[in-house]
């Protein structure tokens, strides 16, 4: 069997948003925080994720020019953190707690609703680009598992029988206290 | 157990516990005042003298770290350690959620007695909620002039910032904590120089958990005898405890270190017994990395010395998930190894693969397919990895090997009645997993 190659060279580049220049300013706003501008790359990773839904290839390549950095410095890092993704997902992200509480309380049961209420698996986007679906770690609430984050907002005590609801409401991601502005993504400057 | 007066959480449950005013009113930021009043080393032998031992799992004493400091250094910094990971840990969530400015001056406290010039509170991603708390919190206090420039009219600066992660359990590691700080992967760093010495940008760090920090402005306010004459020798000091799983009332409790597993699940003032008449089988008492507990050992005390003696690998965060008999010891033991599995952050070899195959053989397990030859080396592997026989550069793979070696150890028998009996569907399930 021959391997496929894959040119590279040739090949159109992937399309992906670039920083605006009001982000650009957000970011340059971290440098006085810290010693060397690589450390301000996971603040920005995160504006970026905020504003663009995802950290694309190109943002990749213009945080690292920001940043004094390479591209593979920010890949490398990207890369090791579960909560950066290099892919466009859904508009709400749902996290599903499958640590030891919540896993003992049902965890299994929540996960298995979502999937049938959304009709996709872990690690899926639905069709209309509304919701993706991910399994996480312990979410640090388990005296109330089995615990649902949605975006920003933790829901707690999830009854199985209630994930439909829970999905199924609009602001099921909206915190009940304002949120800071450092990581606004409310006003969103491109995408 | 004693009569306990709450200290750690006087504040949670009165209306608006977040704000500044309400802090101040309840004497807030006077433990700040105080320490300011004194030399950076008074503040330190303070600390040392009250033996304030660390809270976030290792147990070393706080003001014994801040003395590794170099004498002759220009710049320090001061890293606090929000990245609560552990299963089942949720302590620094309430104290964050509830009373921020409580650990912000224990910031300020430690800021001052270290002389660090820049603060970084570490939170982990999924505190969402806690970022906003956390960062209105800061906002208040730079603006009644306790962070930033001439602090109190003391001659001392510190700024604060918060810093947040983006999901690693091993950034809770605080040499990974310094890396992820850096802007880089999480990779814990071998050690020597330890953060001390040569920690965050090359420069002297001191890295606190946020419920060691919390403590500071009592130990300033109240002096070290206070606080030494609170629990037993060894383990003094209000500390936090949590509970969740099969009990009545899961959450986070505040007490001295004198009672028992027992009492933590028994107890009025905690758990409140088990729920739906349902009995222990297992405990995990300070969170999954210490080990596990049968229902037999209920007796271990809560405390820093205890632990040990029953095989355990530390109280680590106080945070005990009670198993109730219904649960299949299967359950348990996959989903410790699959956590470890994934939490693994692929630098040395032994807890790169150990904690993947130990994930592998447990689910093999859990599916009615495993071995004789598993169990013994479920057994194994977890002594041949970790810090403690010198194989890896952190701490991760003992929490791994404590974790599931106590399980198998102690549940060895349960385990093998398993594997005995055969599945009907095993060559179902073979396949299944093969494809």
């Amino acid at each position: 069997m021959a391997w496929k190659a894959i040119d590279r060279v040739n090949a159109p580049a992937e399309e992906s948003p670039s920083l605006s220049e009001p982000l650009k300013e957000k970011i340059r706003g971290f440098f006085d925080r810290y010693p060397t501008k690589r450390a301000v790359l996971i603040p920005a990773l995160h504006m970026i994720q905020d504003d663009h839904g995802y950290v694309g290839w190109k943002a990749m390549e213009e945080v690292a020019e920001l940043l004094e950095i390479t591209p593979s410095d920010v890949f490398d890092t990207v890369s090791f953190y579960s909560h950066f993704w290099t892919h466009p997902k859904g508009e709400k992200v749902v996290m599903a707690c499958r640590s030891i509480s919540c896993d003992l309380l049902g965890a299994d049961r929540v996960l298995d609703e979502c999937k049938k209420v959304l009709g996709i698996g872990d690690h899926e986007t639905t069709p209309d680009g509304k919701y993706s679906l991910m399994t996480e770690e312990c979410l640090a609430a388990c005296d109330h598992g089995p615990c649902l984050m949605i975006n920003e907002k933790m829901h707690k005590c999830v009854d199985p029988a209630n994930v439909r609801k829970i999905l199924e409401d609009d602001a099921n991601d909206k915190l009940d206290i304002p949120r800071s502005n450092l990581y606004d993504g409310a006003n969103r400057t491109s995408a | 157990m004693s009569e306990y007066e709450k200290v750690l959480l006087k504040n949670v449950g009165k209306p608006n516990s977040r704000q500044l005013a309400t802090y101040v009113e309840g004497g807030g930021y006077s433990g700040a005042k105080r320490a300011l009043e004194h030399t950076p080393d008074d503040v330190i032998d303070v600390v040392k003298r009250a033996n304030l031992r660390g809270r976030g799992g290792a147990g070393f004493p706080a003001g014994v770290k801040w003395t590794f400091l170099p004498k002759d250094r220009e710049v320090t910094y001061l890293c606090v350690n929000a990245d609560e990971s552990e299963p089942p840990t949720f302590s620094n969530r309430v104290l964050m959620e509830e009373d921020p400015h409580q650990l912000l001056e224990g910031i300020l406290i430690a800021g001052y007695a270290t002389q660090a010039t820049v603060a970084y509170l570490y939170m982990r991603a999924e505190f969402t909620e806690q970022y906003h708390i956390m960062q209105k919190a800061i906002d208040e206090a730079y603006e009644a002039g306790y962070f930033g420039k001439n602090i109190l009219n003391s001659g001392y600066s510190l700024e604060c910032y918060i810093h947040r992660g983006a999901g690693a359990y091993v950034c809770g590691e605080e040499t990974g904590l310094i890396e992820s700080l850096e802007g880089k992967r999480g990779w814990p760093r071998i050690k020597p120089p330890f953060p001390a010495i040569q920690g965050a940008f090359g420069k002297p760090t001191v890295v606190n958990n946020v419920e060691t920090l919390a403590n500071l402005p009592h130990i300033v306010n109240r002096g070290a005898d206070w606080f030494l004459g609170i629990g037993p020798e060894g383990s003094s000091g209000p500390k936090l405890f949590c509970i969740s799983g099969a009990v009545k009332k899961p959450g986070c409790y505040e007490g001295a270190m004198d009672f028992s597993v027992r009492e933590l699940i028994e107890s009025d003032r905690f758990g409140g017994g088990m729920r739906d008449g349902l009995k222990v089988k297992a405990v995990m008492p300070g969170g999954i990395s210490m080990g596990i507990l049968t229902a037999d050992e209920l007796d271990m005390k809560m405390d820093f010395s205890d632990p040990a003696k029953y095989g355990l690998l530390g109280l680590g965060t106080a945070s005990a998930i009670v198993i109730d008999d219904r649960t299949d010891i299967r359950q348990v033991l996959r989903n410790v190894a699959r956590f470890f599995a994934h939490e693994s952050c692929g630098q040395c070899t032994q807890c790169r693969e150990g904690t993947s195959w130990m994930y592998k053989m447990t689910n093999r397990v859990e599916r009615g397919l495993g071995r004789m030859q598993d169990i013994e080396l479920l057994g194994e592997i977890p002594a041949k990895m970790g810090m403690m026989p010198g194989l890896s550069i952190c701490g991760l793979s003992d929490g791994a090997a404590f974790a599931i070696s106590t399980i198998v150890e102690k549940f060895r028998s349960e385990l093998e009645d398993y594997v005995r009996n055969e599945n009907d569907d095993a060559v179902r399930i073979a396949l299944e997993i093969a494809n």
